[in-house]
């Protein structure tokens, strides 16, 4: 097992260097010259020079791409100002260091894709269980037609739609605010219950029709049966034979699925007004901060990939055949 | 359990004498809605089992044999079928049983073991674990009592070093382990009937000698009554007491093992018989094959179900095989078979028909 | 197609058509992350002769593991020897490339087990048993179709149901399609691997007697792979016995079912089912264990660890495959202690510690 880790870990960082390594080519070397454009109307040949070497692009491409990974760990020390570890350089727009706008938004974009794929898994297989344990009954039938309009469904369309009715009307739900954990954390839940629950309801129409379909295959496996053959209740074969079995499945199309997961996230930020990563993002993209840019795009490539690590380590616990090598 | 009628059992059926059935089956039928229709994978079956006694239930694929004893165990889907008929275990229906009522005999009273104990064991838990859990639900044994109760069965089924294996999943056993697995899975609760679908046919040969004597064995110890089912009639010789042939969902033929393999009546056991390969006839003679393949069951002749594959159906006059369904007919002696072919026919065709 | 003369019906006047020797297969075990070393390997075939006459057919029976399958396959080219020599009328094909391979390989052709898997689904019947004359650029008189219409009619199809698919097929069918499409070349030799273990008996017996007949009229050879011992007997002239990838004993099939020498041969006979309520005498052999792994087998003899007979001199020294005194011509053991020639006699040996700890009656003793 910690075999395994430390080997997962090692591949996650090779991964990693190589997904910087190729940003940083795509956003360093490209035409546009970000020193032109924070340079202004009256651009001397001097002044840009000057831009370029407060902003290290005097340096051939290697050396400023060591330099910015060794900055990641150890911190810089810019011509523009102290960046302290980790150091993902000086945002071209207020010069503040990146890590610095980073760690004030991030954290509403991880609660909301925490929190909305911990909604959409719960209301997902919950549902999808409910629906195998009464196959055929109208509960079933129902949550099927219901699952096949959740999937057509726009997160910029319920959003909205929620809003009115849940906030404006019903007054049941608060508008979704940035969470705020250390100072105020029963605030900050209250304020994502209703951006999770839309983001969620993308995702958890698929997760129950997945769910019924695995369970209903699991409950004709031969070894289910073999259970049912000596004896065990119906409820226990359903849930530690069938769910046993349905469990990897599932948990695979999560992994797949947590690409979509943070985009949800930031597409439902977008929806509440939330300042989370994706508002950063398009920020950064428009005034070419390419900076943030690239600290935005390493800072998700990271959770995606280490949250992956942790799904594959989750099998072995599912699946005592598979061998973590 | 699914049933629609609501007659009650039509009286103990007539036993062999002295010997009280431990399990009892009359008329059963099981049917399947399927897309294309309706199936009748068993179609009016009775036997009934003593104590102690092993029948064997022979048929090729699709003769209804597994169907049956999934049926006694209660393990069809009431969804998509219906089960009519009697199932009497030591006098109790199991037919119209409770849920629960079952859920209590299954794996205690009454136990199964099943052909491929790579797919029929769960990958997901212990084989020590998979063994304890019925000895504890129907013992209420704690959980170190169950899994002292495990590695003892799975040292009685010839495993070694049980104490350090118990913990271990199927896939680290060989095949040959699984199958004992597989037995001391289903022999933990010390069941009365114990139902063994083909349970050595996934096994080498060398492996499925020491299986079936091991089951042979256990028998002898507990009086154990079995069900034995498969397709292989040289298994059936030597372990059956008494053997049944099915044949699209029907009894064509029952009697001991020595009628059926010595002196059978019915032209689809001459054919099985004839098709068999053995190890010390003349093997430069060809195969008796039976000619044509087994009937589908959504849509069985009429008459009697063999009559396409049967060479004799033109001896039975006024082309009876093809419109009138033969009786399983008793001959005395727990022998029975259903054929229309007139007795001296038969005793005439016999001789030639097994070599 | 039988032209050349009436081919031998025994085997023994026939000149060898496959020739192999010191055949070896081995599978490598790898491990690793991003660079694989080998750490060891699956020995399936590790050192085989045997010949393969005109017109005969030579089964080759054995138990799961024992790499009898491997063996086919190498012998059709499906899989690259590691070692050894695979002679085809005297060519050596044992590295023939695809090219070099050409002209053989319409000569030798393969049966599978499963006739479901060895069909494509998606081709009519006569799509399939014409492909292989199609690939081989083979023009019979009178154009494919009417010769695969005769080939359906040969294996017991109906040539009506040329534009049919697989899946309107039975097992048993499925089977025939697969051998009409091998007959499609005119073959000199099909190996046939497990052709009627996934069929049902009254089934199984009409696939023998098609494939006996095949044999019988067309003088095509047979390596008859089987796990079966009496299905083996009923069509083979010659039966090799294998075990952990060796052939422990070889011979004319009376000799090896009536005087078999080798334990193994003995345990296997032993164990065979046989339909007879009174199958008095025999004797009753019960090995204990399942065959050990081939990626580390035993050394010396690989049987010992199973043999009642098994001494010092079995571990230390690998037994040949000779001809023990007292056996036919032919007929060779790898046995270093060779059993009696007979199968009937009253003897029981049980090595299966459950078995022997219940008939002698008492609980038995966990073993360490």
């Amino acid at each position: 097992m910690l075999r395994f880790l430390v080997r997962r870990l090692l591949g996650a960082v090779v991964i990693l260097a190589l997904i910087s390594a190729l940003t940083y080519l795509l956003f360093f070397t490209l035409p546009s010259d970000p020193a032109l454009l924070s340079c202004g109307k009256n651009c001397t040949p001097a002044n840009v020079a000057l831009i370029h070497h407060n902003l290290g692009l005097d340096k051939p491409v290697p050396v400023q791409y060591g330099e910015y990974m060794a900055g990641i760990f150890t911190g810089r020390r810019l011509p523009l100002g102290n960046c302290p570890a980790p150091c993902f350089g000086l945002s071209f727009a207020n010069d503040a260091p990146v890590w610095t706008i980073l760690s004030s938004r991030y954290p509403t974009t991880l609660s909301l894709a925490v929190g909305g794929a911990a909604v959409f898994l719960t209301v997902g297989v919950g549902l999808g269980l409910v629906s195998a344990w009464t196959r055929g009954s109208l509960f079933d039938r129902l949550a099927s037609s219901v699952s096949l309009m959740g999937q057509s469904v726009q997160i910029y369309f319920i959003g909205p739609l929620a809003i009115y009715l849940l906030v404006d009307r019903l007054r049941w739900l608060d508008p979704g605010a940035d969470p705020d954990w250390s100072h105020d954390p029963a605030g900050a839940v209250g304020g994502l219950v209703l951006p999770c629950l839309v983001m969620s309801v993308i995702f958890w129409s698929n997760y129950s029709r997945q769910t019924r379909s695995l369970m209903i295959e699991q409950l004709a496996e031969e070894h289910v049966r073999t259970a049912r053959a000596k004896g065990m209740g119906r409820g226990y074969v359903f849930f530690r034979y069938a769910l046993r079995g349905a469990m990897g499945p599932i948990v695979t199309l999560f992994g797949i699925d947590l690409g979509s997961v943070f985009g949800g996230a930031i597409i439902t930020e977008t929806t509440f007004g939330l300042h989370g990563l994706g508002q950063l993002a398009v920020a950064a993209v428009t005034q070419t901060d390419l900076p943030l840019e690239m600290g935005v795009m390493l800072f998700s490539s990271c959770a995606i990939v280490l949250f992956n690590v942790v799904i594959d380590a989750s099998y072995a616990f599912i699946d005592p055949r598979v061998r973590l090598l | 359990m699914t049933t629609a009628t609501e007659d009650r059992p039509t009286g103990p059926p007539e036993g062999t004498p002295g010997t009280e059935p431990f399990l009892s089956v009359r008329d059963l039928r099981v049917r399947f809605a399927t897309e294309d229709g309706l199936v009748k994978a068993v179609d009016g079956l009775s036997f009934d089992l003593p104590r102690g006694r092993t029948l064997g239930i022979v048929g090729e694929s699709g003769s209804g044999k597994s169907v049956t004893n999934l049926a006694v165990l209660g393990l069809h889907d009431p969804r998509v079928t219906t089960v009519t008929g009697d199932i009497l275990l030591d006098g109790r229906e199991l037919t119209h049983a409770p849920r629960r009522a079952l859920e209590r005999l299954r794996g205690n009273t009454m136990s199964m073991i099943f052909q491929d104990s790579l797919t029929a064991l769960s990958p997901y838990y212990t084989v020590g674990r998979q063994i304890a859990e019925p000895y504890r639900k129907h013992t209420g044994a704690s959980r170190a009592r169950a899994r002292r109760r495990a590695v003892e069965m799975l040292g009685r089924v010839g495993i070694p070093r049980p104490e350090r294996r118990v913990d271990d999943y199927p896939h680290h056993f060989s095949g040959g382990m699984r199958q004992r697995a597989m037995i001391a899975l289903a022999l933990v609760c010390d069941p009365e009937l114990l139902i063994a679908d083909e349970p050595t046919t996934a096994l080498d040969v060398t492996v499925q000698a020491q299986i079936l004597d091991l089951l042979a064995d256990l028998q002898r110890e507990r009086g154990t009554a079995i069900v034995f089912v498969t397709h292989d009639l040289g298994v059936v010789a030597g372990v059956c007491d008494e053997v049944l042939v099915m044949y699209a969902g029907r009894c064509v033929e029952r009697g001991t093992v020595r009628d059926i393999l010595k002196s059978p009546r019915h032209p689809y056991t001459w054919g099985l018989l004839g098709s068999l390969p053995r190890m010390t006839d003349d093997a430069d003679e060809p195969l008796r094959p039976i000619p044509g393949t087994p009937p589908s069951l959504l849509t069985p002749p009429p008459g009697c179900p063999f009559h396409p594959r049967c060479p004799y159906r033109d001896q039975v006059p006024d082309d009876r095989c093809r419109v009138e369904r033969p009786p399983l007919a008793p001959e005395g002696g727990g022998r029975a078979s259903a054929c229309h072919l007139p007795d001296e026919r038969v005793r005439e065709l016999t001789p030639g028909a097994v070599r | 197609m039988g032209a050349s003369g009436k081919p031998p019906v025994d085997g023994s006047a026939g000149a060898p058509l496959l020739e192999v020797s010191g055949l070896v297969k081995h599978f490598p075990v790898l491990q690793g992350f991003l660079l694989k070393r080998q750490v060891g390997a699956v020995r399936a075939v590790d050192g085989v002769d045997f010949a393969v006459r005109e017109g005969e057919a030579l089964g080759l029976v054995g138990e799961s593991g024992c790499g009898k399958s491997t063996t086919g396959r190498l012998v059709t080219r499906l899989l690259e020897p590691t070692a050894g020599r695979i002679a085809y009328r005297g060519r050596d094909i044992t590295h023939a490339t695809r090219k070099q391979l050409a002209p053989v390989r319409s000569e030798i052709q393969m049966i599978f087990q499963d006739p479901y898997a060895s069909l494509n689904p998606r081709q009519t019947v006569g799509a399939i048993v014409s492909g292989p004359m199609e690939i081989n650029g083979i023009d019979p008189p009178g154009g494919r179709e009417k010769r695969v219409r005769e080939l359906l009619e040969t294996v017991g199809l109906n040539p009506e149901h040329y534009n049919r698919f697989p899946h309107e097929f039975s097992g048993g069918q499925r089977q025939r399609v697969g051998i009409a499409r091998a007959l499609g070349l005119s073959p000199k030799l099909i190996v046939a691997d497990e052709p009627v273990s996934a069929l049902d008996v009254s089934i199984q017996a009409q696939v023998v007697n098609l494939l006996r007949e095949l044999r019988r009229e067309r003088g095509i050879a047979f390596l008859f792979i089987a796990h079966d011992l009496a299905v083996v007997r009923h069509f083979s002239q010659r039966v090799a016995v294998m075990y952990l990838g060796r052939i422990v004993e070889t011979g004319d099939r009376d000799a090896l079912y009536r005087r078999p020498r080798h334990p193994y041969t003995h345990a296997l006979l032993s164990a065979a089912p046989e339909p007879d309520p009174d199958a008095q005498g025999r004797e009753r052999i019960r090995l204990a264990g399942d065959v050990p792994s081939p990626v580390d087998p035993p050394s010396g003899c690989r049987f010992r660890t199973r043999c009642w007979k098994a001494r010092d001199k079995c571990a230390a020294e690998e037994p040949p495959l000779t001809r023990v005194e007292g056996n036919a011509e032919g007929h060779l053991t790898a046995c270093h202690f060779p059993e009696e020639p007979t199968v009937v006699r009253d003897r029981t040996v049980v090595l299966d510690p459950a078995l022997a700890a219940l008939e002698e009656g008492t609980p038995q003793e966990e073993e360490t």
